[in-house]
């Protein structure tokens, strides 16, 4: 049975017309994935149900909710629904929270108000569902607040504070993309036993159709305000009817191509050699002037790169990945042991050789958006790895820019253009050319691709293992994401805690995976493939 | 670093149109560069003309109404009131000016130090900002023109002294959001070292805010000013100045109310001049209130 449904719903802001022609149903126990890249208009569409839309919106066609018109209620009306019948999850669980209040408070907040109950009852129901999402009142107590939670753990409050009324309808935005894989499968796990016990709708906004496959009974996929194709989950996603879902699937489970010929030569000199590294984070002071215990964040590890390799370096936020390329790239001293670049010493607890090592390796960041002073040109922010080189002219500067643009698939007519007048993918491409315009021989790439929608990942994908089969490079390819590195590198290390507790070549470690830690990743990380597959023998059954 | 960024679609648009552009549209601030200017050109006219002269004194013609031929009246001198305030402005402009021009020049070098190394340096330069903000302006300036004695040159010192931790903590505050940005790493990465990262990338990223800043601080270095020479720490006479003009009329305020109202109409309109410029430029320029006009 429908609890809602949207039917030709249509959506300005100011002349700008954002939505076109969406039509779906959410039913009562099942969950409805509703899938685009950026600016496809799927976060509107969910606040377009909750009537928090943007001031200056305008909305036609109509959304019933059990029955009752959302699109003509008044803000009354809408309170009444938000935070009883209907529930929402937002991605950022940090931001979700109010520092300054107790999670039981924020819990309890909306009990109080939509059931008017007695404040022992109220207490009692924000216990229950606390303990309900995985807070148990023992460890957990009601006055702990937002900051001594881990994310994980603030998404659960978050979740209660939602499902506290037991609402017919929860809206997930993304509500695991900022959190680590085997994290997000805990809450996924979660939210799916709540749609169960509670025969809720839930509506799970998401770009990675992995996590998707595997929770959703229903699908709707969407491009730039209109609605590309609907069905069965399962159906859509093997059939790929449409282009674009076809698309969409082919770029999540993309696999660039590899010179399968090549050999990485795994016992002559390393390019890259770590010996028994530990950086380590000054403690907090125990008092005016006595020193703290220093937490360690990398803990003596020890490991070789060879030339034209690429290395994989995963692990969830906080495990010292980090600070791992932080020291390789010379920004931080090492506490102990050392790290040698073709047999040169270039960084121990004695020094940094810092012109070596801007000679030698480069790097490339996670966030397209904050890589690039706004203020500057193209020609100049790739320019900035060259600026070592005194002797060296302007126009041999720019050639150099050149072609390291054309390298990446940008062009020379791309040098005066400031970083706000490229896409999200052709800054990603901008960021490689600043990396390679001084022709390092390693570049530690710091989740580069996580921030990029599903088809733009392919490309710089792609473009990863192209320049390294074109130049040369070899690269440290750091993580969380595990399907991404199986694509892509040759060589896999898994770090915990400062530790590394398995390396070895991708296909090995794959397969059969050492450390249970590893077998954990594995299986938590989110896949399409394989999520298909789980799928069809379940429906078999 | 190990988070996956925010969606994309939530990123604001970098806005196209620049502070500058919103800033000339708004009218608050071309209500308050009007003023400004205004009164800049008075006092720049005055070097070459004034309607009377001002050392001139001329006894018959003491304490006159404002009239045709004296516009804002006559003191108890026969001096003419408006050369006085032409004059005035003169002086207040320069004391506030060179006033922000130190405490910017000496503020944001150390809050941009302060900025780059953090640690002890940070703590150091922070707590003596600290001290120096916690003594009420006007009474160390008291104490530092008993010191070295009343003028306009010690007014701008103790003015400016009061500068510094403004901008200091100003650009420290600012430069530290900076400092986690990418491209700074970017910069780290080629080998940058803070001096040239600060030149090149954290100081053109927060001039807009300087600016804002320094025109607000200017409009209460004038306040400051007026203050000092009413107290008679400021502009020594001959040379006119606001605040000395106002004190002068205390005693005559029954006799002559036009003696007090011209100058401090003046202080008022100079000091709303600047409070308007300086809030619409901080309007233009701040993201969060960008796309709301």
């Amino acid at each position: 049975m429908s609890i809602l449904s949207v039917e030709n719903l249509g959506l300005a802001i100011g002349t700008k017309s954002i939505l076109k022609n969406i039509s779906f149903k959410l039913h009562k126990g099942r969950i409805t994935g509703l899938v685009g890249e950026s600016g496809s208009g799927k976060s509107l569409t969910a606040l377009a149900m909750m009537q928090l839309l943007p001031r200056g919106s305008r909305t036609t066609g109509s959304i019933k909710f059990d029955g009752a018109e959302l699109l003509d209620a008044n803000e009354e009306a809408m309170c009444a629904l938000r935070g009883d019948d209907i529930g929402m999850v937002f991605q950022e669980p940090m931001t979700a929270l109010n520092p300054l209040k107790s999670i039981g408070e924020q819990v309890a907040e909306g009990i109080r108000i939509h059931s008017g109950a007695s404040e022992e009852e109220v207490q009692k129901r924000t216990r229950a569902i606390l303990d309900r999402v995985g807070l148990p009142f023992e460890k957990h107590p009601l006055s702990r607040f937002p900051h001594e939670l881990s994310g994980g753990q603030r998404q659960r409050v978050v979740i209660a504070m939602a499902c506290a009324m037991k609402p017919k309808l929860l809206i997930a935005d993304e509500p695991t993309t900022a959190l680590d894989v085997i994290v997000q499968a805990r809450i996924l796990d979660l939210l799916k036993e709540l749609v169960e016990e509670n025969d809720m709708a839930l509506l799970l906004i998401s770009h990675d159709l992995g996590v998707v496959a595997e929770l959703s009974d229903d699908i709707v996929i969407m491009r730039k305000g209109e609605m590309i194709e609907q069905g069965d989950a399962i159906r859509v996603l093997r059939q790929r009817a449409h282009p674009y879902t076809a698309q969409l699937a082919e770029a999540s489970t993309h696999q660039p191509i590899k010179n399968q010929n090549r050999k990485i030569d795994q016992h002559s000199e390393p390019m890259v050699k770590v010996d028994n590294l530990v950086c380590e984070y000054p403690g907090k002071r125990v008092s005016l002037f006595g020193k703290g215990v220093p937490f360690r964040a990398v803990d003596n590890v020890s490991w070789k790169m060879q030339k034209g390799e690429i290395l994989g370096l995963v692990g969830e936020s906080g495990c010292g990945k980090s600070t791992l390329s932080r020291t390789l790239l010379g920004l931080m001293q090492p506490a102990a042991g050392q790290i040698f670049f073709e047999g040169q010493l270039i960084g121990s607890p004695d020094g940094i050789q810092r012109e070596a090592i801007v000679e030698f390796v480069q790097a490339v960041f996670q966030d397209p958006y904050s890589s690039f002073n706004p203020r500057h040109t193209a020609e100049r922010l790739v320019g900035e790895p060259l600026f070592l080189r005194h002797a060296m002219q302007r126009s041999q500067k720019r050639e150099l820019v050149v072609k390291a643009l054309e390298d990446v698939g940008l062009a020379a007519s791309d040098l005066a253009k400031y970083p706000h007048e490229f896409s999200g993918g052709q800054r990603q491409r901008l960021a490689i050319a600043r990396a390679i315009v001084n022709s390092p021989k390693l570049i530690i790439a710091d989740e580069p691709v996580s921030a990029l929608d599903v088809s733009i990942r392919a490309q710089i994908l792609d473009l990863i293992i192209e320049l390294r089969e074109r130049l040369g490079l070899a690269w440290l390819f750091v993580s969380h994401d595990l399907s991404v590195v199986q694509t892509i590198c040759d060589n896999v290390m898994i770090m915990k805690a400062g530790k590394i507790v398995e390396k070895g070549s991708v296909v090995s470690v794959y397969s059969k995976p050492a450390h249970t830690y590893t077998s954990e990743l594995i299986e938590a990380a989110p896949n399409l493939a394989r999520a298909i597959e789980l799928r069809m023998k379940e429906n078999a059954r | 670093m190990n988070m996956p960024a925010t969606n994309p679609a939530v990123e604001p648009p970098i806005s196209e149109k620049s502070g500058w552009d919103r800033a000339i549209a708004s009218r608050s601030f071309l209500f308050g560069a009007a003023i400004t200017f205004l009164v800049a050109a008075m006092a720049l006219i005055s070097f070459f003309w004034t309607p009377f002269d001002v050392t001139n004194l001329v006894i018959a013609n003491r304490l006159k109404s404002p009239s045709v031929q004296f516009l804002f009246g006559t003191d108890h001198f026969g001096r003419d009131i408006f050369s006085m305030i032409m004059i005035g402005a003169r002086n207040s402009i320069a004391v506030a000016l060179v006033a922000v021009g130190i405490g910017m020049a000496i503020g944001v070098p150390l809050g941009a130090w302060a900025a780059a190394k953090r640690g002890w340096v940070d703590e150091i330069l922070m707590r003596t900002n600290d001290v120096v903000f916690a003594f009420p302006s006007v009474l160390s300036a008291v104490m530092i023109t008993a010191i070295f004695g009343p003028g306009a040159i010690n007014a701008i010192i103790a003015i400016g002294i009061f500068n510094i931790p403004v901008f200091a903590r100003l650009t420290r505050g600012s430069a530290l959001s900076l400092w986690s940005r990418d491209y700074i790493l970017a910069a780290r990465v080629s080998g940058k070292g803070a001096t040239r990262i600060t030149v090149e990338h954290i100081l053109p990223n927060i001039l807009n805010l300087l600016i804002v800043q320094g025109t607000i601080q200017f409009s209460l270095g004038i306040l400051a000013e007026a203050g000092l020479s009413y107290l008679g720490l400021g502009a020594q006479p001959p040379m006119p100045s606001w605040g000395r003009m106002l004190s002068e009329a205390q005693t005559m305020i029954a006799l002559a109310p036009h003696m007090a109202i011209f100058p401090g109409v003046a202080i008022i309109l100079t000091v709303l001049g600047l409070n308007l410029m300086g809030d619409g430029l901080r309007d233009a320029f701040d993201p969060k209130l960008r796309g709301e006009n």
